[in-house]
């Protein structure tokens, strides 16, 4: 079992944790979207291979945070509270 | 020289000491230049570049695969061949892979061992049972033989289930599908190669993709760790590395890469003949020839490109199995491994050309891609060949997600992927 760092509670299991989507992938603004910008942001993924930063959710606080992590051999190299660049708020 | 196999061939080779067969593949040197080059060296690979051959006369093709043939997705699944999906469009695609299935040794001279031994899906609540007599309705009306199963079916197919009064999961009935099975997985990757081969096609290992020939945004060829290579078709079937060689060529794919584990027993005398899976526990299993019991379940929850299962995942695959079987609690497990798999939102495949022209995409099959290796290889091959969809290929677009006109399986079909 690996521990992920949840940045309000430390170190916990992984089964505690859900994947949230790419960190960075804003929902875009404004009423005329196209649907390319649309599909974009719904459904294409850069999906790395190495280096990733992802969104995390730590489903035992209900906290969303961001994650840096090696998509091969699994490795977290840190994580943080959200800011302004993974959700936009 | 023996190159066809036959019990005659064999027997005559028994003669001579087995000394006149012929390797099964070629191993030649890459050409500067095909007519096209598929990328990517596993079943839908094969299967696109013997297609090539054989339905449309294309024969100067080149596959490239980084590794050796059949060691991704191909040599890393659970063997099982199956077409009872929801949706028409999945129906005519699954069904496709399918029916060539049934015939594939004959067509490949290769015994791929393929096994009608039938499917079923068990239903543990009256609500699934609900859910399972639509499905059944569904897949009938697309063509696909399917019944519904009572208890008493599931009895007598599977009668070393678990059906004790006090079971987590207790059986309500089931779906089943007498003609879907098994087939031998690396049979399927190596008979495809042989007949692919001896069409003329040049099947290059050890041939990693570093780059794309991008000339008046057209895609001419690709660079390789054995030099550069130029068609003016190229098709790639990459499974779980479809987004990196995507970012190379310019463009994303609604791709998540997530590893797919399975593992297998020690074997055993004949126990259980047909598969069977359990969509509560999330397992399923089957037994090979050998007479291993083959376990399968859902993918591990973190997006991953490193080829081996999380033991978390493994722990509630077993835990399932033997809720279901509790007779195989003393059973020792031999070997376990994963593959990576090529999730897409809606669990439709992705068939067409790529944003990059000249570029022929065959990915997102994730979780299912074996089973659906005749009809893959069949569609990228009409695509490369004439560069139009198939009909059957047509609505599995890439542009399905822009245009919000998804397939969806996951919803449709009750697929964990």
């Amino acid at each position: 079992m690996q521990l992920f760092p949840c940045p309000f509670c430390g170190p916990r299991e992984e089964s505690e944790f859900h994947y949230g989507g790419e960190a960075g992938n804003l929902r875009p603004d404004g009423a005329d979207v196209t649907a390319e910008r649309w599909a974009g942001y719904l459904h294409m993924r850069n999906n790395p291979k190495g280096a990733t930063r992802e969104v995390w959710v730590h489903m035992t606080c209900g906290e969303f945070f961001a994650m840096s992590r090696d998509s091969v051999n699994h490795k977290v190299s840190g994580s943080s509270v959200l800011g302004e660049a993974e959700h936009g708020r | 020289m023996t190159r066809h196999y036959s019990a005659l061939s064999l027997f005559k080779e028994g003669l001579a000491g087995q000394t006149g067969w012929v390797k099964a593949w070629r191993s030649p040197d890459p050409k500067p230049r095909y007519d096209a080059v598929i990328i990517g060296g596993g079943g839908h690979g094969l299967a696109t570049a013997y297609y090539l051959a054989k339905n449309h006369g294309v024969t100067n093709v080149a596959l490239l695969e980084k590794g050796w043939i059949g060691g991704g997705n191909t040599g890393r699944n659970t063997t099982v061949v199956r077409s009872n999906y929801f949706y028409p469009e999945s129906a005519a695609i699954y069904g496709l892979a399918h029916s060539l299935y049934k015939t594939l040794s004959k067509d490949l001279n290769y015994n791929v061992m393929f096994s009608a031994r039938g499917i079923l899906t068990l239903a543990h609540s009256e609500a699934a049972m609900e859910t399972a007599a639509r499905s059944v309705n569904a897949i009938q009306v697309n063509g696909i033989d399917c019944e519904l199963f009572s208890v008493e079916d599931v009895r007598r197919v599977v009668p070393i289930y678990n059906f004790s009064p006090d079971a987590r999961f207790p059986v309500y009935g089931g779906t089943w599908q007498p003609s879907g099975g098994t087939a031998r997985h690396d049979a399927v990757a190596w008979g495809y190669a042989r007949a692919a081969s001896r069409l003329g096609v040049d099947i290059i290992q050890n041939c990693e993709i570093t780059d794309f020939i991008i000339e008046g945004g057209r895609c001419r060829g690709v660079v390789t760790s054995r030099g550069a290579i130029r068609a003016e078709r190229t098709g790639m079937a990459v499974a779980g590395h479809s987004s990196v060689l995507a970012a190379k060529a310019g463009f994303r794919l609604p791709v998540n890469s997530y590893a797919l584990q399975a593992c297998v027993s020690e074997p055993v005398k004949p126990i259980i003949d047909t598969v069977v899976i359990s969509p509560d526990t999330g397992v399923y299993v089957s037994q090979s020839d050998k007479g291993e019991l083959v376990i399968g379940g859902a993918l591990d929850r973190i997006p991953s490109y490193g080829q081996r299962g999380n033991l978390q995942v493994l722990e509630g695959v077993i835990a399932g199995m033997l809720e279901m079987f509790p007779i195989f609690g003393q059973l020792k497990m031999m070997r376990q491994w994963a593959g990576i798999v090529d999730v897409v939102p809606d669990s439709s495949p992705i068939i067409g050309e790529s944003p990059l022209p000249g570029l022929f995409l065959n990915c997102g099959w994730g979780t299912g891609g074996f089973k659906a290796i005749p009809a893959g290889g069949t569609l990228l091959a009409h695509l490369l060949a004439t560069g139009q969809h198939h009909d059957i290929s047509r609505p599995f677009d890439l542009d399905r997600f822009a245009r919000g006109r998804l397939i969806d399986e996951a919803a449709g079909s009750g697929i964990a992927h």
